[in-house]
């Protein structure tokens, strides 16, 4: 027992599995409490906000104090991020008309373009075979670009509640500038919000936490079913063993998905817990638990040992608690692993078609999926609400995986080089 | 030999009707012993709109005719397998004049011809990587094994979604979904065709990607028992070319496969159905998720049924297959 345990914990694979696991757990145990909070909270108004940081527009006005601070690319900035991609296009064309050679415009060099610009642009100058229309688009462009560098403060006005009258609170300049620490209410969304504005890591982790529960579930429910099936038709033998052999065999080439939705469309929307979903799970996932369990049981009946016992006269219950269990136990284990992350996969391909948990009460990784793709967020191009959930569904399978690999190749030597 | 070759399609024929008569029962059993029986409910759901008492009388008489509810359980049965007998499946409750089989034809071409050379593809350069993984080990397994557990651990519609955003929306090299265009009308003409194969090749590799993954592993420790084998040794001791060993090896550990997508394969196909409603494919997997949304029952049933024969025909398939290229089946024949 210590040697295998020592060997287990030797494997690489099997290392790097567990770990990715374990810090996944500690993810989903402490996140709530560096940032507790209700995960179905709806707090923006308005589908898919991107990832960043919040800031209060209202308290930044009252931030205690406001630097000045000069620095010499604000305004650049400013101006750069003003400048709509099409503005460029249009001021390189009338540029080209004028005779700039072509190659020497950059129009991603907003500095140069508005230098080259300004020295050459003149109102009153018409270009032939330019229409009026686009003559005169061009001279707001002009307008709007003097506009620009027009930096005016900006005044905050406030209603007094009991005159009625309106008073100025604040005046802006744009060398102005609040600490973001002075501002009392800023938000960060490392991962936006979803379609319904909720907070898209919260609800990512809290999902996570309840697939994983979900998965253990099922995977418990599919192992004790597959190892009594797999125990009783492999010991027992005789016509038992074909008669639990040709349930095994039907529910081996009838899909377990057709059954899984067959069931869940039954049971209703209204009746669809997480718990429901996670037991329906586990019912129709113990075939391959079964068949290896099984085959090894095959292998061991006629063991000297289980004779030696049988020939004692021990009790059936006592030969498989102690001459079969222990030796099988390696499989258990190991199906044990692949049910979880099956079932994981289950239950977000069954949200996926619409027959998941219902939505209202708790989010799992499928229904996440579910509500970003019924609100064409791959179309939106708002990736934090789906890419995040793949890859964490992904990450769960794959370190069950690597652990389940590192297993194998320590329970069967053959498998090493 | 013809005479055990026989005996054993026969049997494996035998086991298909039985297979497909339990997976008939329990598609008609399965929603009737749920507590809220969707017949019933869905009949509650029509009436709720209509004013006309008349009216209501009439639905409800109609789909009691048409489901038989107000016979015994068994008798319902026969009803129920009588027509599909015939090929009915009922009407469409969404769509309503048209009937349920009229649908199914329409989206099965699409699934058969998107899933099975996408699966079989899979599974052919999952094979193949898992045989080379075995044989080459050191470099090349290092990289190949986590790199297709990695990809095996991606669901199916994972898979689709990281294949759109990227093809089809950030590079616009291919459509976004669909079977072929909106502005064409289906025809045999060159641009059509075309366009079909433009829309086929997302869903298509997404496919192959997940399928890759599970077959490679598999093959891999296949391969590696097979060259850990005493035949391969003893091949080595009698001088035996490499290339030649390497070929045993590969035919044997090929067999356990072909058995093993006769396994899976129903697993992959649920997959690849939730990869087709990424897509909007107009095959079965958005049939069905239109069918579930709109709580059409009868399509739902006729759904699940027509999926559950298709993978039943796969395996029986792959078992007549397996039959003939096993030499133990050949030789137990020639016995």
């Amino acid at each position: 027992m210590k040697t295998t345990l020592r060997q287990v914990l030797r494997s690489p694979r099997f290392m790097i599995g567990f770990c990715t696991f374990f810090l996944l757990l500690v993810i989903i145990f402490s996140y709530p409490i560096f940032n507790p909070g209700d995960p179905l909270e709806m707090i923006g108004l308005g589908t898919f906000f991107k990832p960043g940081t919040y800031v209060s527009l209202y308290d930044s006005v009252d931030a205690p104090r406001i630097y000045t601070l000069k620095l010499a690319d604000s305004a650049a900035n400013r101006i750069a991020a003003k400048l709509l991609p099409q503005d460029r296009v249009d001021m390189k064309d009338w540029l080209v008309l004028y005779g700039i050679d072509e190659e020497t415009i950059d129009i991603e060099d907003t500095r140069a373009l508005l230098e080259l610009w300004w020295r050459n642009y003149d109102p009153d100058l018409r270009i032939d075979g330019m229409i009026r229309a686009r003559h005169n688009a061009y001279v707001r462009l002009d307008r709007k670009l003097n506009g620009l560098f027009n930096s005016e403060d900006l005044t905050i006005l406030r209603p007094n509640p009991e005159t009625g009258e309106i008073e100025e609170l604040l005046v802006v300049k744009d060398s102005d500038y609040v600490n973001l620490q002075d501002v009392v209410n800023v938000r960060v969304l490392p991962l936006g919000t979803d379609n319904f504005g909720r907070d898209v890591l919260r609800q990512l982790v809290s999902a996570t936490a309840t697939s994983l529960l979900m998965g253990l579930i099922a995977g418990t429910i599919a192992t004790f079913i597959g190892l009594l099936l797999g125990l009783i038709s492999g010991y027992v033998g005789g016509w038992v063993d074909d008669f639990l052999m040709f349930f095994i065999n039907l529910f081996t080439v009838i899909p377990g998905f057709i059954l899984l939705i067959l069931i869940s469309y039954s049971i209703g929307q209204e009746e669809r817990s997480a718990t429901t979903v996670a037991i329906v799970i586990g019912l129709t996932a113990w075939v391959w638990t079964a068949r290896s369990v099984r085959s090894q049981v095959i292998s061991l009946r006629n063991r000297d040992h289980v004779n030696l016992s049988k020939l004692s006269g021990h009790s059936l219950p006592r030969i498989i608690l102690t001459d079969i269990l222990p030796y099988i136990a390696s499989y258990v284990v190991m199906a044990f692993i692949l049910q979880i992350s099956t079932a994981i996969l289950a239950e977000a391909s069954l949200s996926m078609l619409g027959l998941g948990p219902k939505t209202t009460e708790i989010f799992t990784l499928g229904l996440m999926m579910n509500w970003a793709m019924k609100y064409t967020a791959h179309l939106n191009g708002a990736w934090w609400a789906y890419y995040p959930v793949i890859l964490t569904i992904a990450l769960i399978s794959f370190s069950l995986n690597l652990m389940n690999t590192g297993l194998d190749q320590v329970f069967n030597p053959q498998l090493r080089s | 030999m013809n005479k055990a070759l026989r005996k054993y399609l026969g049997k494996k024929a035998l086991w298909f009707v039985i297979t497909l008569f339990c997976a008939v029962l329990l598609n008609f059993i399965l929603p009737r012993l749920m507590p809220g029986d969707p017949v019933s409910s869905i009949m509650a759901q029509l009436a709720r709109g209509m004013t006309d008492a008349g009216a209501v009388k009439r639905v409800l008489d109609h789909y009691v005719e048409e489901f038989g509810i107000n016979q015994p359980l068994h008798q319902q049965f026969f009803i129920y397998v009588g027509n599909l007998l015939r090929g009915e499946f009922g009407r469409s409750f969404v769509e309503y004049p048209r009937t349920v089989s009229d649908i199914l034809v329409n989206a099965l071409p699409w699934t058969i011809g998107l899933q099975l050379p996408a699966i079989l593809t899979g599974w052919i350069i999952g094979n193949i990587l898992g045989a080379i993984a075995a044989y080459v080990r050191k470099g090349f397994d290092k990289v190949v094994l986590p790199t297709m557990l990695f990809v095996g651990s991606i669901p199916a519609f994972g898979m689709a979604i990281i294949l759109l955003s990227i093809f089809a929306i950030n590079l616009q090299w291919l459509p976004v979904g669909g079977g072929y265009p909106h502005t064409m009308l289906p025809s045999v003409s060159l641009r059509f065709f075309a366009s079909i194969i433009r829309h086929y090749h997302l869903p298509f590799w997404s496919i192959v990607l997940i399928s890759i993954g599970g077959q490679a592993i598999g093959m891999r420790s296949m391969s590696i028992y097979e060259l850990n084998a005493d035949y391969v040794k003893y091949s080595r001791y009698m001088g035996i070319k490499d290339r030649k060993i390497v070929g045993y090896v590969f035919r044997n550990a090929m067999l356990p496969q072909v058995t093993g997508l006769a396994l899976s394969i129903g697993t992959m196909i649920g997959g690849a159905l939730v990869a087709e409603i990424i897509f909007s494919y107009p095959g079965l997997g958005s049939t069905m998720l239109a069918a579930i949304n709109q709580n059409d029952y009868p399509l739902i049933s006729a759904t699940t049924l027509i999926i559950t024969l298709m993978v039943l025909v796969i395996v029986f398939i792959l078992d007549i297959i397996y039959g003939i290229i096993d030499p133990r089946v050949k030789a137990a024949l020639i016995d």
